[in-house]
């Protein structure tokens, strides 16, 4: 994080998308919204499994977008990357763990099964 | 209550002027060349990530627990696959994303100095988010007319925690926007202010995008799937020997 | 980028500090707000002493009865909450604010007023915690608030209610003042100012703010599950509603082991700042020394559940936080080894602040073995709860944290008040400190060892606890001496101590070039940074801070007139808003009267305090910043 690398990539006006872009991207949001709504009333989706895996690539798909046009992560200053994704990835982490933890604390290692 | 506080702290946009502008005694405007506000509003949403998470891992710790007690005689419904109402969500959930739309069209419109296109996109975009707030008041009464409350069982606790608090933000964000609105109506936001604009934002896509989170991990996921799934890890499991 | 109201009012000439109640009322000056922050922490520190000292009388000898058991409890939580949230936290918080502006060449924090609000926030917060004296319901569960301790079943009185409520009004405090301080350095350096030509003190800064805004989110949550469990009836924590214990000490942990780090990194930075001004050498592997600050900072995060080994998350989650723990002690030994390389052949002067500096090397290498002990979870199955582990952080948090902020104090209190800390008296105070310390906390190890439990209010005659007892209580009374000296020393300081230059230690960096104490402004003009320990560079060049030849002095740079120098206006929006804050919080706690608004329950105080929190919030944004 030197001086002139940043000041140099920030001075002056980002290269934002236009009004046509936005709107683009909004319909492209919508589309995904409308898909995972649908592939849940889909039976085969629920009965094959892969719904909860559809369902995630769509949202991180989302999430992605929102935050890379419309929070100009893809154009702004990398300080402004850096500090979300390392927050996402951090709390990603401490998530997982915490979920991990607690949802297999309750192990019952007798004949019972595996997770009580 | 740290994060309300500190979004109504940033939420005063125009009043905290920082140390070091360019006329001050020669010092430059700031070491990296970006403006001090943006930062720490950035700051604010990577703390909040870890706001949600803790929230999120909580909700997800927590479900499917409501399901269990329940088939072990101790708990009482409503469950979760009974009383979610998806198409409902999934309008709640577009209203939120087109809030976005007008999100970014006030901001592109008064980086242009078109004042009158700010005006018309933040009314737009606080409206919306008063939609989305009236969708989800009317969900709540609905789900306590049946028989959900806040301490019905682990499943209300949890669910009326995680999104009680993205509704908090919501509100938060639409009297930002309003007080913004106001603002500008009184003339105070000009074309070299457009970074006010920018700010209000950056907080509103990002309740955005916690609802995109919350909607799949909340709405989405079927409920029963996910004992399904345990099943078959448990069947797994038990074949390489660890069950 | 220009603020709305910015140039309507031209900030008031300023050439020399106002006075009087009113403008340490509305003061936005980051020097005074560390001012503050240091005085209020440390009446806080004699507070949370004085409770320690009660502990110990109690414990002197077996079968005592100077407290009862339930007050006990009350004691050893607010003992434990006051020093870590009232005491050492915004200790650290005076330093940072009083310190880093100065050393990264800034006229002030990125946001004076916010700054100001954090302070009065703190204080409140502080209050209320402390009110609970008053009503007889001192929070009583721990400073870890364990579940069910919690639960209002088991703990039915108000005494929970305090405790999570003050803490969550800390915890806003505490992150406001992090943001600032993020911003601060990330954006007010003076030009030159690299990242990596910072001083350490301003690293350990920003990293320890960073741990702040991604720390406290966690225990805010966890409080606001607990609030809905004792005020609404949730069961977020009771097994039998479908809830679980274990979240909470999930969730406390997941900030409760940063914290540490937030506790002990500011130290850190104090005597990265000091051992190489009384060595004469720079620090040895200074950007070493900063990424091993980054790696404990982020290796703090994944070993939480190394305080819950003995609550059975299995095997494998034994082994990983095991693992995560003791890698964390190669960084903090790469500390270590650099602060002794710093020493050696350095020319040392053992001033007090230095004698302070090497005892925290000392002692926290003592509290950071015993860490790795217990790292080893069937160690720490032995160790669990015993006097072992109150060894063991009391060798952290003050063979290390208070040490250091010892170190600190007697290190720039000529800065801050332009006046010498008598020496002589310093080094009394200084031995009196290692000898008390030592002889309260060594001893801990022994009867530690021999299973005496923690948080027992007594013990019996034939456990052979006693004698090693009444020593410890012994030590911990000639340590609360030493405090005293400190006292004298700087009462007797402020009245006719030794007037300090504005370099009197010979420093290394920028905070010592402005006069002592500095002028509101700081620096009338800002200066150029060329090199890392840019006094020393300034004062000897290539020729090195130890060598003793002066280099030819540099031509004084043209000086600003100080009249023309912006600064924020004083404001008593912060002050108004942290009442009304305070306001809030308070009825949250006094639920009488009530305010009945349709099927809404409010105590009066709430929505009054609410009102002039927000009003005052809006009534500051848009009020002319100057």
């Amino acid at each position: 994080m030197t001086h002139g690398a940043l000041a140099a990539a920030d001075h002056g006006e980002h290269e934002h998308p236009s009004e046509q872009k936005y709107i683009k991207i909004a319909i492209i949001l919508t589309i995904i919204t409308a898909i995972e709504v649908a592939i849940y009333y889909i039976d085969w989706m629920h009965d094959s499994g892969a719904l909860v895996p559809a369902l995630f690539i769509l949202s991180i798909g989302k999430f992605l977008t929102v935050i890379g046009y419309y929070m100009h992560l893809k154009f702004d200053s990398p300080l402004f990357r850096y500090m979300f994704i390392a927050a996402l990835v951090g709390s990603l982490a401490v998530i997982g763990a915490l979920i991990a933890l607690l949802r297999v604390h309750t192990i019952d290692f007798g004949p019972g099964g595996f997770i009580s | 209550m740290a994060q309300a506080v500190a979004t109504l702290e940033t939420a005063h946009g125009g009043g905290e002027s920082h140390i070091g502008g360019a006329d001050h005694s020669g010092h430059p405007p700031t070491s990296t060349g970006l403006d001090s506000r943006k930062i720490a509003m950035w700051a604010f949403l990577a703390s909040d990530c870890m706001f949600f998470g803790s929230l999120i891992a909580m909700y997800m710790i927590y479900r499917g627990e409501a399901e269990r007690l329940y088939q072990a005689g101790q708990g009482i419904g409503p469950l979760p696959h009974e009383i979610l109402d998806i198409p409902y969500t999934s309008i709640s959930a577009f209203v939120l994303l087109m809030s976005s739309l007008t999100m970014v069209l006030a901001l592109a419109s008064i980086q242009k100095g078109n004042v009158r296109g700010l005006r018309i996109w933040l009314g737009a975009t606080a409206l919306l988010g008063a939609v989305f707030l009236g969708g989800q008041f009317f969900e709540f009464t609905e789900f306590k007319h049946e028989g959900l409350g806040l301490t019905t069982n682990i499943f209300g606790s949890s669910f009326f925690t995680l999104t009680g608090f993205h509704g908090a933000h919501v509100t938060i964000g639409v009297i930002w926007l309003m007080s913004l609105l106001i603002m500008s109506l009184r003339g105070g936001v000009r074309k070299d202010q457009a970074l006010n604009v920018e700010i209000a934002g950056l907080y509103w896509h990002f309740v955005d995008i916690v609802w995109i989170v919350i909607f799949t991990l909340v709405y989405l996921i079927p409920y029963d799937e996910i004992s399904t799934i345990t099943h078959e890890a448990e069947g797994a499991l038990r074949q390489i020997g660890l069950g | 980028m220009a603020s709305i109201a910015q140039p309507q009012v031209m900030a008031q000439p300023i050439t020399k500090p106002a006075t009087g109640l009113w403008s340490w009322l509305t003061t936005v000056d980051h020097k005074r707000i560390g001012i503050m922050y240091g005085v209020t922490a440390f009446l806080f520190l004699l507070l949370g002493g004085v409770e320690a000292l009660i502990i110990r009388t109690q414990l002197a000898r077996p079968n005592l009865d100077v407290v009862s058991a339930a007050r006990y409890n009350e004691l050893f939580t607010m003992h434990g909450t006051t020093m870590i949230f009232l005491a050492l936290m915004p200790m650290s918080v005076a330093f940072f604010n009083y310190v880093m502006p100065l050393q990264i060449g800034a006229r002030d924090v990125a946001f004076p007023r916010l700054n100001a609000y954090s302070y009065w926030i703190f204080l409140g917060g502080g209050i209320i915690l402390n009110l609970s004296w008053f009503f007889h319901a001192a929070p009583n569960a721990g400073w870890y608030g364990y579940a069910p301790l919690t639960s209002t079943s088991w703990n039915p009185g108000r005494n929970v209610d305090f405790w999570l409520i003050g803490l969550q009004v800390l915890g806003v405090a505490s992150m406001l003042a992090a943001f600032n301080m993020i911003v601060t350095v990330i954006n007010m350096r003076a030009p030159g100012m690299t990242m990596m030509r910072m001083p350490i003190f301003s690293w350990t800064t920003l990293i320890v703010s960073i741990l702040l805004v991604m720390a406290f989110p966690a225990i805010t949550a966890a409080l606001i599950l607990l609030a809905f469990d004792r005020y609404a009836g949730t069961g977020f924590y009771e097994y039998a509603a479908g809830g679980d214990p274990l979240l909470w000490q999930h969730l406390f942990w997941v900030f409760g082991h940063p914290e540490v780090y937030i506790l002990v990194l500011p130290a850190f930075g104090i005597v990265s700042e000091i051992i190489p001004v009384f060595s004469r050498k720079p620090l040895f592997g200074y950007s070493v020394m900063v990424y091993a600050t980054c790696a404990i900072a982020f290796l703090g995060f994944g070993v939480w559940a190394h305080h819950m080994f003995t609550v059975g998350m299995g095997p494998t989650a034994n082994a990983v936080f095991a693992g995560s723990t003791m890698l964390i002690a190669i960084p903090t030994g790469v500390k270590i080894f650099n602060w002794l390389g710093t020493m050696v052949k350095g020319s040392l002067r053992f001033t007090t602040a230095m004698l302070f500096a090497v005892g925290l090397v000392s002692q926290f290498v003592i509290g950071g073995l015993s860490g790795v002990m217990h790292a080893s979870p069937p160690v720490d199955s032995q160790q669990n709860d015993t006097y072992f582990i109150i060894a063991h952080f009391h060798y952290v948090l003050f063979g290390g944290t208070v040490f250091g902020l010892m170190a600190g104090t007697y290190f720039w209190f000529p800065k801050i008040t332009g006046r010498l800390l008598d020496e002589r008296l310093g080094k009394w105070n200084f031995w009196m400190a290692f000898v008390g310390f030592n002889a309260t906390f060594f001893p801990m190890h022994f009867v530690g060892l021999a299973g005496m439990p923690r948080r027992y209010f007594t013990y019996s005659e034939d456990s052979g606890w006693g004698p090693w007892n009444l020593f410890i209580t012994i030590g911990a009374f000639v340590l609360a001496t030493s405090f005293l000296v400190f006292i004298i020393n700087v009462v007797k300081t402020l009245r006719n101590g030794e007037v300090a230059s504005d370099d009197p230690w010979d420093a290394a960096t920028i905070e010592w070039a402005t006069s002592s104490p500095p002028p509101v402004y700081n620096f009338a003009s800002i200066p150029e940074i060329t090199h890392r320990d840019q006094l020393w560079w300034d004062k000897y060049g290539d020729h090195g801070a130890g060598s003793g030849v002066e280099r030819k002095a540099p031509a004084p740079k043209e000086q600003v007139d100080p009249s023309s120098i912006h600064l924020p206006n004083p404001s008593y929006f912060p002050l108004v808003s942290a009442f009304g804050f305070f306001i809030l919080a308070l009825g949250m706690l006094i639920d009488n009267p009530v305010l009945t608004i349709g099927l809404l329950h409010l105590p009066i105080l709430v929505p009054i305090g609410g009102l002039i929190m927000v009003v005052a919030i809006y009534a500051w944004a848009f009020e002319p910043a100057g």
